[in-house]
């Protein structure tokens, strides 16, 4: 029986509905063991004058107060750039930044010496908007850019011409679990870190670095998070290295559990973006040129901003082609936490952009919108035999194929950096989710709504998604897993995986059942661990099981080899039959394995695993994977970045009321092209997951800080998250039949970040909806499009009518 | 005030008096131990604390005793005191409804409430919900439906969903969503927990 493809329920499901499962803080505490916290910067930019922790380390209870000065290895740590410090030593670029760091025994000491730390600072000018930073030239690396074509050239002769500015609002992850580490002090300085973390090497690599001793000495593990979304990528290795620190310099085991509040006041979030464009156009719709710059709020440091800004320069395109085009991306340097991965990496502000671009487009030609995305879609190979034969062709030409030469192909399949959009099915999503959301007849009542209703406005929009599968960075696109077959015929498998409720361990059992021909059950997977893998990517970019699955199959495919051999040299090899058994007609299904030209040759698993183990085979196998071709040269902006990409659309309605602002969701369908999925229903539940998730973020989900950089909505209380109030009523969700995905493992498509781009098509519906209110002008709506803002666009329209008539 | 401070062995303070106590006893509740009054004042509230006490509980049928300090929550006190973990902690505040557990079958947020206040009432808690290796049927459903990812968000999610089928056999789906209102997921699963719940309350019935 085959599992892949099967509706197996999550790995942790049981523990999960019984309460049982064991996050960070729900292991018990060990004895001796000391909770950490630590006292942050109170000015957002500052200079350190002094620290008095004298007081402090008198409280009753309070073990140790640390400074910078104390760490015995490296303070400075980056996962790109070294640029940030675990303690401020010198000056303090956000508000909260650590800059004393306490041991207490309990609670309430550890309370009381915060109290008692006095921290004095020489405030400097804080940074905290991106024009601010552009007025400074306060950035964080070099200014990228992505071009084809004479753009001011193309420009100048399109028959259309619109240009303006677009600010993409950042996000809070809100994983409900915070960070959290448990550190415990080994023999001879080691450590055994225990951590909430979607990167367990990098966790590694920083607390090594931090506490003064080789990678080797430093164990990683992490069981599952509770939420991750990209918050725990970088930025699980701050708390970590605290209590690191601590369980290093007091012999104790030590505890961190940010709260709800810290968490969201001292971590990253999503980026920012403001982005100025210029697009020319015909009177289609069809985009001729486009020139488009952003910048990024980057935070204090670089993190993985210069990746995500790439990532969102590679998706400013989205699905459509774009003949004339140059795209420059910059990071602004502010005084606010460093900003993050978060779940679409970049690729979400560069969708947002263009699809901002084409309801403008379609508002100033007044075309539906559908119709203009229509005319700018990359073509599909389907629909010219002849190219998808010249593709065919040669994998290795599309990988280098120029520019001049994919024109005299087919300039509408070749992306702004040169990559060829393959097996693109955007073109038959285009056809059918119209038809199955009833979008022509929807729109005539919307537009039949608007005439009449005074007090409320309707609004569509349908937008795609064309999501880049790989990390842009091509050394992480690796994985590595260990797959141990025991006596009685049980597996255990590790990988650098992690379990974010994603479901990769799941995805990852079924694979490893499927491809040693045994039970899911009699499968199990280890929590991810650096000291069974080593050098691991993190879990992102959507690949966790694209990579690490790969990987493990890789390794079955070994053990399933020599265990064949064996059976044919050693099990079912007694001539009788007078046909020698040879290892490429042993099959394993069921937990069986049979000579195929002899099925009466037959013994379990677990027998032919305990014949092995007697006959000295080895039944531990290691296996590795790298994605083949993928390469991205960000000096020059062109390569291949990506293996295959996701694709999907949604048509998204909103009602809004005139008079407050107030916007619902009314319906929203969705089709995903997943390929063939390895576990529908959790596939699915991330299809779901990530499109409420993106639909928080276009919506209601806004960071509102005060003058000092204090982020003021620091709780559910004042940010707002979607709740079961927000869903559309009616949500329908569809998914692509598509086979053709030969390039990943079990022709799967990744779909962790691709359906919360869709969410943006709930923000372009009100931007339409706007634009029935807005007497021919072109609604600007900057995201998230909170009922505030469209209020504030509703009154400005209604302010101006009231002016003429005056 | 029905429990005296005296046979707690807590000794009596007088800090808190006149409108101040109305307030205080008002919000500890009925059952909480407000022995606090100065002995000359005896008809006022007794106060406790804040040394830890001895507090007992009854959570998922058993007697359970720790030295609680009482202004610990109940999500507190079960989670450390108890160490009972399958009740989350987010955001401390009850806007988020992680730590829901049932107080003589109602669905209460446990950080917003004071553990010396549960005193004396059937206390349910995610680990307390399944009858022996037998899941409740919301429990089962959830796994069937993949009602949850990150599992974070479940046991708080399981108890409000699981309360409103003790109350209510037939539930809508417009019921699930209200039941369900105050509990937040990250992860988006809410439809796939309206679809869970639906089921077994079918489930129940049958």
């Amino acid at each position: 029986m085959a599992y892949v493809g099967k509706d197996i329920p999550h790995d942790s499901a049981i523990g999960h509905v019984s309460g049982e499962s064991i996050f960070i803080d729900d292991i018990p505490p060990a004895r001796g063991e000391l909770l950490c916290d630590f006292v942050g910067s109170p000015a957002a930019h500052g200079k350190l004058i002094s620290v008095d922790i004298e007081e402090a380390k008198g409280v009753a209870g309070v073990v140790a107060v640390l400074v910078a000065k104390d760490i015995p290895g490296h303070n400075k740590f980056g996962p790109v750039v070294k640029d940030e410090r675990l303690l401020v030593d010198d000056v303090a670029e956000f508000l909260g930044a650590p800059i004393v760091l306490i041991a207490a025994e309990n609670r309430d000491a550890l309370r009381e010496a915060k109290k008692r730390v006095k921290v004095e600072m020489q405030p400097l000018k804080p940074i905290f908007s991106i024009d601010d930073a552009i007025a400074a030239k306060s950035f964080l690396g070099p200014q990228r850019v992505i071009a084809r074509g004479d753009v001011e050239k193309a420009i100048g002769s399109s028959e259309y011409t619109l240009e303006g500015a677009l600010e993409v609002g950042g996000q809070e992850h809100f994983y409900l679990e915070s960070q959290a580490a448990i550190v415990y002090p080994g023999e001879h300085g080691a450590v055994i870190v225990h951590s909430s973390t979607q990167h367990p090497t990098e966790v590694q690599s920083i607390v090594a670095e931090v506490i003064g001793v080789p990678f080797n000495k430093v164990t990683v593990i992490c069981k599952r998070m509770g939420g991750g979304f990209g918050g725990k990528e970088t930025q699980a290795a701050q708390p970590a290295a605290m209590a690191a620190l601590v369980a290093t310099l007091t012999k104790r085991p030590a505890r961190i559990v940010y709260n709800k509040d810290d968490d969201m006041r001292f971590t990253g979030k999503r980026h920012p973006f403001k982005s100025w464009y210029k697009v020319g156009f015909d009177k289609s719709g069809q985009i001729t040129a486009l020139s488009i710059d952003h910048y990024s709020n980057g935070g204090c440091t670089v993190d993985l901003s210069l990746a995500v800004l790439e990532r969102a320069m590679l998706h400013t395109d989205n699905a459509y082609y774009l003949p004339n085009v140059r795209i420059t991306g910059q990071v602004c340097k502010t005084n606010l936490p460093s900003n993050t991965a978060f779940r679409g990496f970049g690729g979400p502000q560069g969708v947002a952009n263009i699809e901002n671009i084409i309801e403008e487009i379609a508002i100033k030609l007044g075309k539906d919108s559908l119709e203009v995305r229509r005319c700018n879609l990359y073509g599909s190979e389907e629909i010219d035999p002849q190219i998808a034969q010249i593709h065919a062709d040669s994998e290795e030409k599309n990988l280098r194929k120029s520019a001049q030469s994919a024109d005299e192909i087919s300039s509408r399949l070749e992306t702004p950096y040169g990559q060829i959009v393959q097996n693109n099915t955007l073109p038959e999503i285009f056809e059918k989710l119209p038809a199955t959301s009833d979008y022509e007849k929807r729109r005539q009542e919307i537009e039949q709504f608007n005439r009449r209703n005074r007090w409320q406005l309707r609004g569509m929009s349908m937008t795609p998604v064309k999501f880049g599968i790989s990390f842009t960075k091509r050394t992480l696109n690796q994985a590595n897993a260990l797959v141990n077959i025991y006596t009685d015929g049980t597996v255990m498998v590790s990988t650098g995986g992690t379990e974010m409720g994603q479901g990769v361990n799941t995805r990852v059992r079924q694979i490893v059942a499927d491809e040693l021909g045994i039970s899911y059950d009699a499968v199990i997977m280890s929590a991810t661990n650096t000291d069974k893998n080593n050098n691991t990517s993190p879990t992102a970019a959507s690949s966790g099981t694209d990579l690490n699955g790969a990987a493990a199959a890789d390794a079955c495919g070994r053990l399933r080899n020599r265990l064949a051999e064996f059976a044919a040299d050693f099990v079912f090899n007694d001539g009788e039959a007078g046909i020698a058994a040879s290892a490429e007609n042993i099959a394993f299904e069921d937990g069986m394995v049979w000579d195929k030209r002899r099925p009466d040759h037959r013994m379990t698993f677990e027998q032919l695993v305990c014949r092995a183990y007697i006959e000295r085979v080895n039944l531990g196998e290691r296996g590795f994977y790298a994605t083949p071709g993928v390469d991205f040269n960000r000096e020059t902006g062109k390569g291949h970045p990506f293996l295959y990409y996701t694709n999907g659309a949604a048509v998204s309605e909103v009602l809004i009321d005139r008079l407050t602002g107030e916007m619902k969701v009314t319906r929203v369908d969705l089709l995903m092209d997943l390929g063939n999925m390895i576990n529908p229903g959790i596939d699915r539940g991330q299809v779901v997951g990530g499109f409420i998730q993106g639909l928080g973020w276009v919506t209601t989900e806004e960071l509102y800080y005060a003058a000092n950089g204090e982020l003021m909505s620091h709780s559910p209380t004042t940010y707002k998250i979607p709740n079961v109030g927000d869903l559309p009523p009616t949500f329908n969700v569809a998914l692509l039949d598509n086979s053709n995905n030969t390039v990943s493992l079990k022709r799967s498509k990744a779909m962790g970040e691709p359906p919360l781009l869709l969410g943006i098509s709930v923000w372009a519906a009100v931007k339409n909806a706007l634009s029935y209110a807005s007497e021919g002008e072109i609604p600007k709506l900057a995201l998230p499009s909170t009922g505030e803002r469209i209020l504030m666009a509703l009154t400005s329209y209604m302010k101006e009518r009231v002016a003429e008539s005056a | 005030m029905s429990t005296s401070s005296s046979n707690r062995g807590i000794s009596r303070r007088g800090f808190l008096k006149g409108a101040g106590v109305t307030a205080a006893g008002a919000a500890i509740g009925e059952s909480a131990v407000v022995a606090f009054a100065e002995e000359s004042a005896p008809k006022g509230p007794k106060i406790v604390g804040p040394k830890p006490l001895s507090v007992s509980l009854k959570v998922n049928g058993a007697e359970k005793s720790a030295a609680i300090e009482p202004r610990t929550t109940l999500a507190e006190a079960l989670r450390v005191n108890l160490d009972m973990t399958g009740t989350k902690i987010v955001c401390d505040r009850g806007a988020c409804s992680a730590c829901t557990v049932w107080i003589d079958g109602t669905p209460v947020n446990s950080c917003m409430t004071l553990a010396i206040d549960a005193q004396g009432k059937d206390i349910r808690t995610i680990e307390g919900l399944a009858m022996g290796d037998t899941l409740h049927p919301v429990q089962e459903q959830f796994i069937e439906h993949d009602a949850m990812q990150c599992g974070f968000c479940t046991p708080g999610m399981i108890m409000s969903c699981a309360a409103l089928l003790e109350h209510n056999k037939n539930p809508s789906l417009d019921d699930v969503k209200t039941a369900t209102s105050g509990n937040l997921c990250r992860c988006g699963t809410y439809p796939k927990v309206f679809d869970a719940t639906l089921a077994a309350a079918k489930m129940m019935k049958a």
